[in-house]
């Protein structure tokens, strides 16, 4: 099997010296200038910064130096990782104009691999969303049809790379905000094992499930980047202290040997064509080798619930810092409440305020037992499903999304509606497992469908082995056009 | 486990104050609803019986992190005062916190 590596190639050629860094770099400018008018996949473009780690990059290659892993490889940051100096909004206002005053670990991790930071991704505020629809500074488009979702909340970063603005993206995802976007854009995204990618410099949404990990356009795109981001760091106490799994090299070592359970639960409340490509996906890995079963997980058809309990919990404490004392937003009043209200009332939108009530109430005296703390028994009782299926599996197998990507407006109105798009997705979350989203053909509306690949703490190895072997197989998908015109209908 | 009632809007309105946000007639209207919803969906969590069962609230549980206690460079002050709103002697002001005049 070989594998298709397009930013390994790239970066392995302006470390030889055949293309130089800034050209690469001004070919994605050039794309992004011309298609991102209609996407708005970005939030901003540092093209100045970008170019002066190119001509970095072109000098160590000159001097003979070593310019790291991602030599000259554009990537996109979703808007809440933090880049010092450089605005980080969370596409919300009460961020609006922040300039951070230090860097994520995992931008200063890319820095030093060489990488060319492009630009700042739109996504649902705070993170909050499956559609990239509730940023402040309007939605995001699917690169394959503009009048769809790109699905989110890491929208942005999905769209950028299913656009060809950046080979590769960091997203983070807290219930699917990267493996969603990831399967309805046609990309391939990764939820790592909970504590592998250090968050410092993550804004926090829900700690507990918070976890960065990369887009890419393969699979060993994705396990390079995850690579390079990856590993203890002593700035996150909880990052996980022993040797991060290193997952490059052992991607193209085949499914010989390993049993896919096919996750009946997941299947239940996909689309028919959905479902049928995760039954062709799961044909081909039977070819390519390994031993496909049926698995039940009755467990996991709670997590939806469980997951709008605790996340937003965790949300309403984490977005307690938004005060206008310290930075963004200040809404002046007579008193420090009376501020604090006004700035946050004024900064938050709808759905971050919902998240932010909900999170408030399931905490309040009363109804912390009955909500809160029942719903961290029932991610006990998740856990302790997924360990019974991977005694006989390897890794599960299911769709990423129960459906295609939905037309921008179809679900705003409906916030529980909106949230059923995560249910395949969440488990993982509670779990704190790896989880990663491939392309796998289309639907009935030729739009792409994902299949998802979960595996227990710490297998990304394992995950990726599989998703590689599944990109090998998978049907045919045709690209989004390049530069797609404007979109019609919906104001931005 | 005993399952709370209804969401209702005086509950909605509780927690905007303790959440520190001010929201409309119409906004406390729409959120009741909608949270409403969200909670109904979440009875089949909140009715199952799990006693016994112990809670999970970090999957990855790390404890005892602990770093070597050296000196080292904090954050520029400058740089993290330029972000605020309003500063004052190197200070972060606010307005006045308690119910009277200065």
């Amino acid at each position: 099997m070989t594998t298709r590596s397009p930013a390994a190639e790239q970066a392995a050629m302006v470390r030889a010296g055949e293309w130089s860094a800034v050209d690469v770099l001004e070919q994605h400018l050039a794309a992004i200038e011309a298609g991102d008018e209609a996407i708005h996949a970005f939030n901003l473009v540092t093209a100045d910064e970008a170019r002066a780690q190119a001509r970095a990059v072109d000098r160590k290659v000159a001097d003979g130096g070593d310019p790291g892993l991602l030599a000259g490889v554009p990537v996109a940051l979703k808007d809440n990782l933090c880049t010092r100096g450089v605005p980080t909004t969370c596409s919300s206002r009460i961020l609006e104009g922040w300039k951070p005053p230090y860097d994520a670990t995992v931008v200063t991790r890319l820095a030093e691999a060489g990488a060319l930071l492009v630009g700042k991704t739109n996504m649902d505020e705070f993170a909050m969303g499956s559609s990239t629809e509730t940023s402040a500074f309007g939605p995001t488009r699917n690169p394959h049809d503009t009048g769809r979702v790109p699905g989110g909340s890491s929208g942005g970063s999905a769209a950028a790379v299913a656009a060809g603005f950046a080979p590769l993206a960091l997203g983070s995802d807290t219930g699917g905000s990267i493996r969603q976007p990831a399967a309805l854009c046609g990309v391939v995204g990764m939820k790592p094992t909970y504590g592998t990618v250090s968050r410092y410099g993550l804004v926090a949404f829900a700690s507990s499930l918070d976890q960065i990990g990369p887009f890419a356009t393969s699979v060993a795109d994705a396990a390079l980047l995850f690579d390079v981001i990856g590993g203890h760091d002593p700035l996150d106490s909880t990052s996980l202290n022993r040797p991060t799994p290193r997952v490059l090299s052992v991607i193209d070592d085949g499914v010989d040997g390993l049993t896919v359970g096919v996750l009946t639960e997941f299947l239940d409340g996909a689309a028919p064509d959905v479902a049928d490509r995760v039954h062709q996906a799961a044909e081909a890995l039977a070819a390519a080798g390994a031993r496909v079963e049926e698995v039940s997980v009755p467990e996991v058809t709670l997590g939806l619930s469980a997951y709008y309990l605790i996340a937003p919990g965790e949300a309403s404490s984490n977005l307690a810092r938004y005060d206008g004392v310290r930075y963004g937003l200040r809404v002046d009043a007579e008193d420090t409440v009376a501020m604090n209200t006004a700035t946050r009332s004024a900064g938050f939108g709808d759905e971050v305020k919902r998240r932010i009530m909900l999170g408030t109430y399931v905490l309040s005296a009363g109804y912390v037992d009955a909500y809160y703390n029942q719903a961290l028994r029932v991610r006990t009782k998740i856990i302790d499903g997924f360990a019974a299926a991977y005694r006989h599996c390897d890794v599960l197998l299911g769709p990423t999304a129960p459906t295609t990507a939905f037309a921008l407006g179809a679900k705003t109105g409906d916030p529980l509606t909106m949230y059923l798009s995560d249910v395949c997705t969440i488990p993982s979350n509670l779990a704190g497992h790896p989880a990663i989203s491939i392309p796998f053909g289309a639907g009935d509306d030729g739009l792409p469908v994902g299949v998802q690949l979960l595996g227990p703490a710490l297998s990304e190895g394992t995950v990726l082995k599989v998703a590689a072997a599944l990109e090998a197989a998978a049907p045919l998908l045709a690209p989004p056009a390049p530069a797609p015109g404007p979109a019609e209908g919906v104001a931005t | 486990m005993t399952e709370p009632g209804r969401l209702t809007r005086d509950d909605v309105a509780h927690v905007a104050s303790l959440a520190r946000l001010h929201l409309s007639d119409e906004e406390l209207d729409l959120f009741t609803g909608q949270l409403a919803e969200v909670l109904d969906h979440a009875s089949d969590v909140a009715s199952l019986d799990l006693a016994g069962v112990a809670p999970t609230a970090h999957a990855m549980a790390v404890v005892n992190v602990l770093r070597p206690d050296e000196v080292r460079p904090g954050m520029d002050r400058e740089e993290v005062l330029a972000q605020a709103p309003s500063v004052e002697d190197h200070r972060f002001r606010v307005p006045r916190i308690l119910g009277e005049a200065p």
